[in-house]
């Protein structure tokens, strides 16, 4: 048999590849399988090892890992695992604790630095005011500049009570189930 | 708009146009955005997947800039019409499979598409033509904006855009450059471009995204890492990457041009001679020599022709769009024939 791409030397590699339940096979020679090989490295994207690497992360607690289930999609870790796709977005609460760390792998952060939906940027900016004059209050505590703390936690109240209730989504991610 | 109306329209990221476009073809835009709690499309029952498919449908026919847009639901297409829109690069190879509550949304200029329950409930792209990915991020924040207006998006403050993949969550944002590097392949650098590339963080895909090859010497660069950086960090880093390449194709031209310029010339009037005169052209042999002839236009070698021209002829000698021009079902030698005509045709003319 020859090879599949050059058609001039004779096939040593055979590869099976199936996408979406359609079965393809190559035959190629050892030149061509090896070029083959480096292009399948490259677009061996990270999504076709995430299951692997979510293993790396917690190899001990393996069965009541396993068994985490999502409360709204029933997804389980197993299942993510297995499949490498989350099956709703309250998966990533529910796989919180394995999750974050992949993400960490991934993408070398956990913070979103980017764009919010129009609707969440009103109510998150508010709780980002919030959040910084509560770092603000813990500086001049700590500085012993009172005066200065008593006028941030007035200000922290005053904001607390014009504080628009934060949409559920958003309040999961405060609050571990 | 009948999808056969697209066979006479030549797309907009072909036009040639646009900076840098004698080495960068297109620059696209992809979002990745799912409805909050609604479960993703492979995880997703018949009915589930028919309410989200439901609630975009009603949301993009809300939006002024999405006025001008077709909708395709994919159960209604044969299999010659979805491969067609993979060729056009209006929607992914992964799309036309299993093709229950999916759908695909299109405007006239093909500038916007839209995926329903891809990976993601929604893909959206935008394309546009040469080095121009800001552009092409203008345009799909304010249609994104809208969609957010219209939908409620999962969504969380710490993480960003909820995805169904965790490669894709933060922006959801995956930039990707085409990009045309004859000289750097003939030179034999471009496996020290692509490393250095894929070291960066950066993937190279063939012409037709993931999972594809590089043929024609066609690369696509996109970014890896969509979590941590805002979107136009992203992009301007994917822009320095590009700008570095585009020197390098464009020293690795002048070297071959200086030092090698009779073979070059001989290799560019081969492939230029070959495609006017073959009677049966494969795809791939096809993809090569206008590969060349692409480079002879930027060299000035060829002057019979535009780039715009090779460019179209690039998708329209692809299967799916010969057998759309022909209007029946073709096989392989048969597409062989009818595809040396239509190039024949399209480079004598001229």
């Amino acid at each position: 048999m020859l090879c599949d791409v050059c058609g001039k030397n004779p096939a040593t590699v055979h590869l099976t590849e199936i996408i979406d339940d359609q079965m393809t096979e190559l035959h190629l020679c050892e030149e061509c399988a090896k070029q083959k090989s480096m292009q399948m490295e490259q677009q061996f994207g990270l999504a076709d090892l995430l299951a692997g690497l979510a293993e790396f992360e917690k190899p001990i607690e393996e069965k009541e890992t396993l068994l985490l289930k999502c409360p709204n999609c029933k997804l389980t870790y197993k299942d993510f695992k297995k499949i490498g796709r989350l099956g709703c977005s309250e998966c990533y609460e529910a796989f919180r604790k394995y999750l974050s760390p992949l993400l960490k792998r991934i993408h070398g952060s956990t913070a979103h630095a980017g764009k919010m939906p129009v609707k969440i940027a009103k109510t998150a900016k508010k709780r980002l005011d919030l959040q910084e004059l509560r770092v603000k209050l813990q500086k001049a505590i700590e500085a012993e500049q009172f005066e200065e703390a008593a006028k941030i936690r007035d200000q922290i109240k005053a904001q607390e009570k014009t504080q628009v209730p934060p949409q559920p989504e958003e309040e999961k991610h405060d609050e571990p189930q | 708009m009948n999808l056969n109306d697209l066979l006479n329209h030549r797309s907009e990221w072909l036009k040639g146009t646009g900076p840098h476009s004698d080495i960068v073809i297109s620059s696209r835009i992809r979002l990745a955005r799912n409805l909050a709690s609604a479960p993703f499309p492979h995880w997703s029952n018949k009915k589930q997947g028919r309410d989200v498919l439901d609630a975009i449908e009603q949301a993009v026919g809300k939006i002024n800039y999405l006025k001008g847009t077709t909708i395709f639901e994919l159960a209604d297409l044969d299999s010659l019409d979805k491969q067609f829109l993979v060729e056009r690069h209006l929607m992914s190879y992964g799309h036309a499979h299993k093709t229950n509550s999916k759908a695909v949304v299109i405007d006239n200029e093909e500038i916007v598409s839209l995926m329903v329950n891809e990976e993601d409930h929604i893909r959206l792209q935008v394309m546009q033509s040469g080095f121009n990915l800001f552009e092409a991020w203008n345009i799909i924040n304010r249609i994104d904006d809208c969609l957010a207006k219209e939908l409620s998006f999962a969504f969380s403050l710490d993480y960003g855009y909820l995805t169904a993949c965790p490669t894709n969550t933060g922006t959801g944002m995956r930039g990707s450059v085409m990009l045309h590097l004859p000289a750097l392949v003939i030179i034999g650098q471009i496996k020290q471009v692509l490393n250095a590339i894929s070291k960066l963080s950066f993937t190279t895909r063939g012409l037709y995204g993931e999972g594809t090859e590089a043929t024609g010497n066609f690369f696509q660069v996109s970014n890896q890492v969509s979590l941590g950086h805002s979107e136009t960090e992203i992009i301007e880093n994917i822009n320095g990457l590009i700008r570095q390449i585009i020197e390098q194709e464009n020293q690795a031209r002048e070297t071959l041009m200086s030092k090698n310029k009779s073979v070059v010339e001989d290799k560019i009037s081969r492939s230029f001679g070959i495609l006017k005169n073959a009677h049966i052209i494969s795809s791939q042999e096809t993809t090569e020599l206008l590969s060349m002839v692409r480079l002879g236009i930027s060299l000035g070698l060829i002057k019979e022709i535009d780039s715009s021209s090779v460019n179209e002829l690039f998708i329209i000698t692809q299967p799916a769009h010969l057998q759309k021009l022909e209007n029946k079902k073709l096989s392989s030698q048969e597409r062989d024939v009818k595809r040396a005509e239509i190039i024949r045709d399209k480079l004598n003319k001229q």
